[in-house]
């Protein structure tokens, strides 16, 4: 897939959300609690790759989800091999053409390439993704994915379980389960988008 | 992410960053035609009405696939078919009868300049011109910026020439717009007869009689097909004369850039505007134009309709 970075050498918009400690100062103040340290999040990554690697890599390829899941998924790929000694596929996948809320968001979300460099069919494909919440974005990933072919297995791995599901979705492997309230903010950065690896529990006061 | 404009009926609706925009979104859109499956959900349930009153192949096609590979529902009025060209109902009658049906998109071919522009006022859907007239073709010039940077990685500071029928082209009209928009040097040649009255002082561009004159220094050449349809015999005494001066053949390539780009829009006159060793030479991107054009309307859509449904 070209890159589309090349474009006359101008950033493009990216949907607020990115701006992590901008943009939210007309509310009162935020309190931001640390979960995990990078440190942390490399143990939790360690273990699930073990988990992984016990049920057997062979003919199974990690996908990240975009935005966070992709450095994730790269992460996790290091500590399979680590593990294993052995390479494992990765590919990414963007979910916006398949989200069910389009008609109801006010401007599209921006698509990004999904970059599946094999063939999914009869293929085990761990699914990657920061944080597990309403289960909306695992179902459209799932969806995303049978458009490319036939998985033998499709499971899931996640930073942080935080409750309040919507469908009937779990994570097989996850590296933190929380419980959380509805107005608490569960960001997991990731050195290569925020500069910083770690995860926070944000919460906007009233 | 969305547009600042409702409707695409020229360039002159885009503002820069909508075009940087398109081109992102397209990019990711091509990818979906390289699939097994060519198709995402996207576009569900929304509604296309093509509306070409004027003959076309390749945009008709180009966006009827966009739509299908979006899942929108979409329907088609030819030209022949249709009860304005035997029954005598005016365009906006027509218009108003479609939009009674609830589309969300219309796009839009016509012979006459204005005509999108004209029907937007009668319809609450987008509007997108697929071709009106000598006037404007702004999906072609997107899917020929989206070549350009996908071939040269880079779109400032490139020296792009459009020589042929300047004056009849639409496809001219809208990439000189475009082009210079987007921060492009244009140098535009064709016969005297064929180059618009005041191009230079209204479009920005440079103009030569010869191509060859301006060869060295560019990165990009398009050509533009000889329309016949939209000229008598008064513009270039005829095809062979027309061939022998303003026709590109590799002869006439020498001294060009290692890495000159050839364009068309086609369809391609092959021995009039160019011949069929440039036309499948090394140098070509034609196809990959076309190939990109589906891309570039499947994002044209799918960011107009980024501000929820029509009312």
């Amino acid at each position: 897939m070209a890159p589309t970075d090349h474009i006359a050498n101008e950033s493009l918009p990216t949907k607020s959300g990115e701006a992590f400690f901008q943009g939210e100062k007309l509310m009162g103040p935020t309190t931001v609690k640390p979960l995990l340290s990078e440190k942390e999040m490399e143990a939790e990554l360690t273990r699930i790759a073990r988990e992984i690697v016990a049920e057997g890599t062979e003919n199974v390829a990690l996908v990240g989800i975009r935005t966070r899941g992709v450095p994730l998924a790269e992460w996790l790929a290091k500590r399979v091999e680590s593990i294993q000694h052995k390479s494992i596929e990765l590919g990414s996948l963007d979910i916006n053409l398949y989200r069910d809320d389009l008609s109801e968001v006010s401007e599209q979300p921006v698509v990004r390439p999904t970059d599946i460099p094999f063939s999914i069919t009869g293929k085990g494909i761990v699914l990657v993704d920061d944080v597990l919440y309403t289960g909306r974005t695992i179902r459209a990933a799932m969806d995303a994915l049978i458009d490319y072919g036939r998985p033998r297995f499709i499971r899931l791995a996640v930073m942080v379980d935080r409750g309040w599901r919507e469908l009937p979705i779990q994570a097989d492997y996850v590296g933190r389960k929380l419980k959380t309230t509805a107005d608490q903010n569960v960001k997991v950065m990731l050195k290569d988008i925020d500069g910083v690896s770690q995860i926070v529990i944000k919460r906007q006061e009233a | 992410m969305k547009l600042s404009t409702r409707h695409l009926l020229s360039i002159n609706d885009l503002s820069r960053k909508d075009v940087l925009t398109i081109l992102q979104t397209a990019v990711s859109f091509k990818e979906i035609s390289e699939r097994p499956i060519k198709k995402v959900p996207t576009l569900r349930g929304r509604t296309v009405i093509n509306c070409f009153f004027e003959d076309s192949t390749r945009t008709r096609l180009s966006f009827e696939l966009a739509e299908k590979r979006l899942s929108a529902d979409s329907s088609n009025i030819g030209k022949s078919g249709s009860a304005m060209a035997k029954k005598g109902e005016t365009l906006l009658d027509t218009i108003r009868n479609i939009e009674a049906m609830r589309p969300d998109i219309l796009v839009i071919r016509h012979s006459a300049a204005g005509a999108p522009a004209q029907a937007a006022t009668a319809t609450r859907a987008h509007v997108i011109n697929a071709g009106d007239g000598m006037h404007e073709h702004p999906t072609q010039a997107l899917l020929d910026l989206m070549t350009i940077n996908e071939v040269k990685g880079r779109i400032k500071g490139l020296k792009v020439g459009i020589a042929g029928d300047i004056l009849h082209s639409r496809v001219a009209r809208s990439n000189m717009l475009l082009l210079k928009k987007m921060g492009i040097d244009v140098i535009v040649a064709g016969p005297p007869t064929l180059l618009p009255v005041g191009v230079e002082e209204v479009f920005g561009v440079r103009t030569c009689y010869d191509i060859r004159e301006a060869l060295p220094e560019l990165d990009v050449l398009m050509l533009l097909r000889v329309q016949r349809e939209r000229m008598g015999e008064q513009f270039f005494p005829s095809a062979r004369e027309y061939a022998r001066y303003f026709g590109v053949s590799n002869e006439s390539l020498k001294g060009c850039k290692d890495d000159l780009v050839i364009m068309h829009p086609g369809p391609v006159n092959r021995g009039v505007e160019i011949t069929a060793d440039v036309a499948d030479g090394p140098r070509s991107v034609i196809l990959g134009q076309v190939t990109n054009g589906v891309a570039v309307r499947m994002a044209v859509m799918y960011l107009l309709l980024g501000d929820g449904p029509s009312e």
